[in-house]
């Protein structure tokens, strides 16, 4: 697909006191694709996004957006660039409704007004550009809603402000089947609308059923980022567990480690 | 289905549009749901009308129905205020004091320094909003529980009255304007011209809403509803301001006394500006957010802090307002302005009404409805000769059932999904 990448990242350090957790960090999001972002826990994944969604500073290491370098020093900065980012565990609030939820601290105002009319028509534009039918009533709480409903919500809240990249953390990891199911066609069409999608899983059926490039975090390293078509499970899980998989991921001698730049960047140059 | 309904296509795919059948069943399914609302305030009132009706006949006279809107107004203001802490899930137990400080603010100023009114009344609105403020700050800033923090307002502002009142003197208030808010009737006309500018503007509001809904195919309420509901206000107004218009003097060769007391306005007033802001501005939108869920809220770049401040000084200027009405009717000030049952019936009266005291639910009808209920309890019980010590009782197992309601209706909504 596009050969630019939306969202690049470059030699990204981040350490809290004296523990190292990204070294060297490389990282690419491209438009319309999904790319996951795998790794055990304590990786760094959530790390990595945090950086990119302002929350902590980075240590050293340059980000480029669409091109230009750009500096992300608080959440704000992330979202006026149009980075969102779905959490683990939503932030929605259970007492306010499906609108009241999609805008909320962004809301439409007519003068000192609330404009509800114009916030409704939108978020059911939103909704319905996403193809969702799974909600009956945009008036309905949150509270009422099912697993894979409120994944709905708070990813259609992401993509409501023409977001460019969106990043959802572990999005099908507390839903049944049949929700999970809906949700991955969600994040699909999401990427099929032209937008970045960066996918963190643990669940491999998901990453190989939606994603169009893998990541790889080992211990803080970026060990591979490769397509997913070119990639087979059993060298994910590899990359995962042990930071490589014959050629892809780390040296195999320990001595020319160094601090992980060398296969990082081979692998990641290659593929780009 | 509903999603389909207001796509660019057109009205070609609408769901079926709610009929007035629906729009009550899909209400009793929510109160079954446990989303009850006021129900339990407006049977309670019922209920007890009836029964004190019927037990002292003197219960349902225009006189007494008078007393009710005096006794409440001042429970009710500082319940109205109370509202927005609870929303945050917080308390504020230092409100009656709070109110009580801030009388004797209103009332030094006026009879001992001279003052007139209305820099007195704004010295005590000022009181009200530097104590919210202070406790705000304790709560948000340093983070100690809301609990603790007003609880040792509770102590120290009553101890700040004791001084205020030079150790125990009452300080008697006889200035006109202030004595007014709550001894003063408002002429016949007057009462009957705000009652019908009050059924029109919600009615102009009622039928714009449903109008520019309707002209963006947005799901609306049947329309009959929307009517019901203008005419049931206008009913409501019209029987109270037709009962406060009776002559309520026993002898009318010596005074006359009829109208709707000049509190009732300030009441109605206050009742629509803040229902205003919590269901039609963001600030509002913001504070059930962070009732509802505070980390939710931090994320979506509310300033929680900000809000919960606000919410405290909000809650202490109404105590203000309340400390003022209360000096009024007593035309004086005490060290027990504020003091013993005042809190507990303020925080009786929003929880009745329906406020929840585990945030993020609630308006400030409740406030308004429970402070009825609380008004109606005392008055009743009061007439058929009940000891004070029967009346806290019972005040008290009434906080206790309104209380158990919200906790039950609260378990049966998150059983079945509803909230």
């Amino acid at each position: 697909m596009s050969a630019t990448p939306l969202l690049e990242l470059r030699g990204i350090d981040k350490s809290f006191g004296p523990v190292q957790v990204l070294r060297d960090v490389a990282f690419a999001a491209y438009p319309g694709e999904v790319t996951a972002l795998v790794g055990d826990n304590g990786a760094g994944k959530s790390t990595l996004v945090k950086c990119i969604s302002g929350i902590y500073p980075i240590d050293a290491g340059e980000f480029v957006f669409d091109g230009q370098p750009v500096t992300i020093s608080s959440p704000r900065d992330a979202a006026s660039l149009g980075i969102e980012v779905v959490y683990q565990d939503l932030a929605l609030c259970d007492n306010l409704d499906i609108v009241q939820n999609m805008f909320l601290g962004r809301e439409k105002r007519n003068g000192l007004v609330l404009d509800e009319p114009t916030m409704e028509q939108m978020a059911a534009e939103t909704l319905a550009g996403l193809s969702v039918r799974t909600v009956k009533s945009l008036r309905q709480h949150v509270s009422s809603l099912s697993g894979g409903q409120r994944q709905t919500v708070a990813i259609a809240k992401a993509v409501l402000w023409n977001s460019k990249l969106v990043i959802l953390d572990e999005p099908t990891a507390a839903l049944g089947v049949a929700q999970t199911a809906q949700v991955l066609e969600l994040v699909r069409r999401l990427a099929d609308n032209g937008l970045a999608v960066v996918l963190i899983s643990h669940n491999m059926n998901d990453v190989f059923a939606v994603s169009d490039r893998i990541a790889a975090l080992y211990l803080g390293q970026m060990v591979a980022q490769v397509k997913t078509t070119e990639i087979t499970h059993a060298q994910v899980v590899e990359l995962i567990t042990a930071g490589r998989s014959g050629e892809l991921g780390l040296a195999v001698d320990p001595g020319v480690n160094g601090n992980g730049a060398a296969p990082a960047d081979s692998t990641t140059g290659g593929v780009s | 289905m509903s999603i389909t309904a207001v796509t660019k296509e057109g009205p070609a795919a609408v769901a079926p549009a709610p009929t007035v059948g629906s729009h009550v069943r899909g209400y009793w399914q929510r109160v079954r749901g446990g989303d009850i609302g006021a129900l339990p305030a407006v049977a309670g009132l019922l209920v007890l009308c009836t029964i004190f009706s019927i037990m002292r006949p003197s219960f349902l006279t225009a006189g007494n129905f008078a007393n009710l809107f005096t006794q409440g107004a001042a429970v009710t203001l500082i319940a109205m205020g109370l509202v927005f802490v609870l929303l945050l899930g917080e308390i504020d137990l230092s409100a009656g004091f709070a109110s009580g400080v801030c009388a004797a603010v209103l009332a030094n100023l006026i009879t001992v320094l001279g003052y007139p009114w209305y820099v007195a009344v704004l010295a005590a609105l000022l009181t009200g909003m530097v104590i919210g403020t202070i406790l705000g700050f304790l709560v948000a800033k340093v983070g100690i529980p809301s609990f603790v923090v007003t609880l040792a307002g509770f102590l120290a502002f009553q101890g700040v009255v004791l001084l205020l009142m030079k150790e125990g003197r009452n300080i008697s208030v006889r200035e006109p304007v202030v004595v007014a808010i709550v001894n003063r009737n408002m002429p016949v006309a007057l009462g009957w011209t705000l009652a019908a500018i009050a059924v029109a503007g919600f009615a102009v509001v009622q039928l714009l809403r449903y109008r520019s809904r309707a002209a963006r195919n947005l799901i609306n309420d049947p329309f009959p509803v929307v009517l019901g509901r203008i005419a049931a206000l206008a009913l409501v107004l019209g029987l109270a301001v037709y009962v406060l218009n009776l002559e309520r003097s026993l002898n009318v060769l010596i005074t006359s006394l009829k109208g709707v007391p000049i509190v009732v306005p300030i009441v109605a007033v206050l009742l629509v500006v803040l229902t205003f802001v919590l269901q039609r501005t963001s600030y509002g939108r913001h504070i059930y957010a962070v009732g509802g869920n505070r980390e939710a809220a931090r994320r979506a770049g509310i300033n929680v802090d900000r809000i919960r401040i606000s919410a405290f000084m909000i809650c202490s200027t109404m105590a203000a307002v309340g400390g003022i009405v209360a000096a009024s009717r007593a035309n004086s000030v005490d060290p027990n302005t504020g003091g013993s049952n005042v809190l507990l019936y303020a925080v009786g009266a929003a929880v009745i009404g329906g406020t929840s005291l585990f945030g993020g639910k609630g308006r400030i009808l409740d406030a308004v409805l429970g402070g009825a209920v609380v008004a109606v309890i005392d008055n009743g019980m009061g007439l058929m000769g009940y000891s004070s010590g029967v009346k806290y009782v019972v005040t008290g197992v009434v906080l206790l059932l309104a209380a158990s309601v919200d906790a039950l209706s609260r378990r049966r909504a998150s059983a079945t999904g509803n909230r």
